[in-house]
């Protein structure tokens, strides 16, 4: 009984870091509306700026917490800069554009951490005065758990003080409700927003340096934190503050003593317990649905069948792939297959994004389902190729089928939040599962059948089942099934009240999607020989989005240009030191640039050479 | 020019691809309460939303004591005293009646009333005896008088009021009415978008109508009284 007490005390502490950081998420979102991908960026910086000040003070109780204090101001610090720098510039941008800002920032972080502190893991003292045990029920309990315990809701009591009783509280929480009103009633939003900014980045950088004296601080501490700050927030209710100390408090708790049934587990375990409160409550424990936008919806523009020169340009295009081979060494063909495989998966994530209106945030899933589908059947079965590359697809639909269940009764933010959450859970089965999947050490020696297997041969296979992938997805997009789509993405009320089953069409939507996410895995399975469970992880799923963005949303021949773009420049750039910061600073500066993507960019600028008509769109 | 308070020169406007505003022009004087009339979808509401920048003005000005305040951020032209009382009264539904009042305050100035919350409870008694309730648990018609509380809490030197009849009670409106003539006594220049004919002639003393997105009549109520083609024309009823 004491044993299960004491855990329950750790799932006390750890649940008091938690809060802080999904807290400032919440904080930040309720204000911004911004689901901020890089807080998880501040409290890996807090740890490691108290972890560095702290070296300066050894041994000293106020040194130690003034570089608590001092490591989270900083930190609040940045997160205004970058707001006022870069996030400003978004507001008006789709929600799904700042998420991939914000992961740029993510990309940014992580390698200037890298250069100032360096890749291995620090160790930091234990906290001054504090360093002891308590005996409660004879169980050891540090005395530093103790304070994280009431650290907890004593910010929460702060908070509430601040949001509640101070001018600026209230008008935090107006402008969570209504920003424009605010504005109208002449409240500076800028300066608001950077205010919360900085709270929240404090908070997160606070949440960071008070976890120095208890885990060892490392590089993958960011996508960690906000993958569970995400289930946090979204289980709480996006915007809630007394939400997100619920829901850290269940997490951290179901942590604790998930760990002692389910070792392995924790991290599928707190997915499925928001997967489940998203089903019975969809804008989580005390959330309400978000408020529609005031300003005029931003009409898309329809999408027209391709004219006779984009025919032309197609078919060129197509004649040209054809021919590569007579053109192109081994290593350009095995780049072009990368393309192709590339252009499917973003082909098959603009399917359900641009034309249907969902988005997801684990497009990773499928692909790595059709992946691990095509590789079991080969390893476990004995299977062909052939055989191989039909299970792939079949694996990835099915896996689709399950999680497309849940996603498609949610929409916006938390739906992308949903998608991301599916696919957090095939990547740690993928990770964990080590018997089945070999987990980080992969599977290897996943080769194509003897036919396919020179680099020519594979390439023509790639292109008969990437190329006609992406024609069949096209396909769909004009068929009625793609303007009930597309209905859905414009007006949901209004295609249900024609008569169509909404929920049904997305459904299905999703479960095409993952095919043909699982086809394009499948057929790079067999082009890399193995697969590892990066596959399935955030940033494989950033990537895809990254492909689509690049080449814009609202164009059907985005994903391919986006596709050949982002691995031509993958190629480029990967080859060099810190090239996660560089591509980090490419997405930040093309969401800025140009929101619509390079397909999109160029249609806007052929749109004012031919007819200038300025200021069009209403604020 | 010195009592031309507010001054719309040929402002166009869009949504979207949408023309609303064409070469909208017209002008308030200091003290004036002015009706701006027209039907559903003239671009009254539009109207409202250029002249607070919510819609960016493709072409044309607005000038507010004569300075351009076109394309400036909307806290700033709240802030150079221009209130505005939008039509779906929008009052911040989870914030108590006091809370909502707080949104809205700004510092006073000079040579214009200055509103306390003990004005606003002395102007609409309604709110008083619902300050600590949430905007939410009001009526429309209390609803209502929140936001034009909220507004005048700004300490505005020209209040916007977008259609504040709609959708009201008839024994409100009138309740209201009263209150704007109090308001006007205080020296406030107005500019009211309204459907309710009736309405707009006890507390306006001059008519705009704009069809389309263009003025098409700018004279007394008199004037409009003769006119019966006009009133036809471009007003509904």
């Amino acid at each position: 009984m004491s044993f299960y007490f004491a855990q329950f005390l750790t799932g006390l502490a750890s649940a008091s870091s938690l809060f802080l950081v999904a807290c400032g998420l919440s904080l930040i979102f309720g204000v911004t509306r911004i689901v901020n991908f890089a807080h998880g960026s501040f409290y890996m910086l807090g740890a490691y700026l108290a972890y560095t000040l702290v070296q300066y003070v050894p041994g000293s109780i106020v040194g130690f917490w003034g570089s608590v204090i001092a490591a989270a101001l900083v930190v609040g610090l940045i997160g205004a800069i970058i707001e006022v720098v870069m996030l400003r510039r978004i507001y008006n941008a789709p929600e799904l554009y700042q998420l991939v800002a914000t992961f740029g920032i993510v990309l940014i972080v992580q390698d200037a951490v890298l250069w100032i502190f360096g890749a291995e893991d620090k160790l930091g003292p234990r906290a001054p005065g504090l360093d002891g045990i308590v005996r409660i029920f004879g169980e050891p309990i540090p005395q530093y758990d103790l304070l994280l315990v009431a650290l907890g809701p004593a910010v929460l009591g702060a908070l509430w003080l601040l949001l509640n009783r101070t001018r600026w509280g209230v008008l935090v929480r107006a402008a969570t409700l209504d920003r424009e009103m605010v504005a109208s009633l002449g409240v500076n939003q800028s300066w608001l927003f950077t205010t919360v900014f900085f709270l929240g980045s404090f908070l997160a950088g606070l949440g960071g340096a008070l976890q120095v004296p208890r885990v060892s601080i490392n590089l993958l501490m960011d996508l960690s934190i906000i993958a569970e700050a995400f289930v946090v927030v979204v289980i709480g209710g996006m915007g809630s503050i007394p939400g997100a100390f619920v829901a850290a408090l269940l997490i951290g708790e179901l942590n604790a003593f998930g760990v002692l049934v389910l070792p392995q587990a924790t991290i599928v375990l707190a997915f499925v317990v928001m997967a489940v409160v998203l089903v019975i409550r969809p804008y989580g424990l005390f959330g309400k649905q978000e408020t529609a936008a005031h300003a005029a919806g931003q009409v898309e523009a329809p999408i027209r069948p391709a004219s006779p020169l984009k025919r032309t340009i197609a078919l060129a295009l197509l004649a040209l792939l054809l021919v590569l081979p007579f053109l192109m060494g081994e290593f350009a063909l095995v780049l072009a297959t990368d393309i192709l495989i590339f252009a499917l998966f973003a082909a098959s994530l603009h399917f359900i994004m641009g034309n249907s209106g969902m988005v997801s945030f684990g497009h990773a899933a499928y692909f790595a389902l059709g992946c691990y589908g095509a590789a079991f059947l080969v390893k476990y079965f004995g299977g062909s190729m052939e055989m191989a590359l039909v299970a792939g697809p079949l694996f990835a639909g099915l896996g689709a089928l399950v999680f497309g269940w849940f996603c498609v009764r949610l929409s916006g933010v938390y739906m992308a939040m949903l998608t991301l959450a599916a696919a957090q859970i095939v990547w740690s089965t993928a990770f964990q599962w080590q018997e089945l999947t070999g987990g980080d050490d992969g599977l290897l020696g996943i080769w194509p059948s003897d036919w396919a297997r020179s680099k020519t041969a594979f390439y023509y296979l790639s292109l008969a089942l990437c190329g006609g992938g992406i024609l069949l997805l096209r396909r769909m997009i004009f068929s009625p099934f793609g303007y009930a789509l597309r209905g859905g993405r414009d007006n949901p009320n209004r295609t249900e009240s024609i008569g169509i089953d909404l929920r049904a069409q997305q459904w299905a939507a999703f479960v095409i999607a993952g095919v043909f996410a699982g086809i394009a895995g499948g057929v790079y399975v067999f082009s890399k020989g193995s697969i590892f469970p990066d596959e399935a992880a955030i940033p494989r799923s950033v990537d895809a989005l990254v492909m689509v963005l690049l080449g814009g949303v609202q164009t059907l021949s985005g994903p391919i240009v986006g596709a050949g773009v982002f691995r031509l420049l993958e190629d480029e750039i990967s080859r060099l030191d810190y090239w996660r910061a560089i591509l980090g600073g490419i997405i930040v500066g093309i969401v800025i640039i140009a929101p619509e993507g390079i397909a999109g960019f160029i249609k806007r600028i052929a749109v004012k050479a031919g007819l200038e008509r300025e200021g069009e769109t209403a604020a | 020019m010195a009592d031309r308070m507010l001054v719309l020169d040929n402002v166009n406007a869009y949504y979207g691809k949408a023309h609303i505003l064409h070469d909208l022009s017209f002008s308030i004087g200091k003290g004036e309460v002015v009706a701006l009339l027209g039907r559903n979808g003239a671009g009254k509401t539009t109207t409202m939303r250029s002249i607070m920048q919510l819609v960016r003005p493709a072409s044309g000005t607005v000038s507010f004591e004569g300075t351009d305040i076109t394309r400036w951020p909307t806290h700033k032209v709240a802030r150079a005293g221009l209130g505005y009382v939008p039509e779906e009264r929008r009052i911040f539904a989870d914030l108590s009646v006091m809370e909502n009042l707080e949104v809205g305050r700004q510092p006073h100035r000079d040579g214009y009333p200055d509103w306390t919350v003990e004005h606003m409870f002395e102007l609409f008694p309604n709110l008083s005896e619902r300050r600590g309730n949430r905007g939410k648990q009001l009526s429309g018609g209390e609803q209502q008088m929140l936001t034009i509380a909220r507004t005048l809490m700004g300490n505005p030197k020209l209040l916007l009021l977008d259609e504040p009849s709609e959708g009201i009670a008839p024994v409100i409106v009138e309740q209201m009415a009263e209150t704007l003539l109090e308001i006007k006594a205080k020296g406030l220049t107005v500019l009211l978008s309204e459907q309710n004919l009736h309405f707009a002639r006890i507390v306006a003393d001059r008519a705009v109508i704009i069809e389309s997105g263009t003025a098409v009549f700018d004279g007394s109520f008199e004037e409009l009284e003769s006119q019966q083609e006009i009133r036809d024309q471009y007003l509904s009823v």
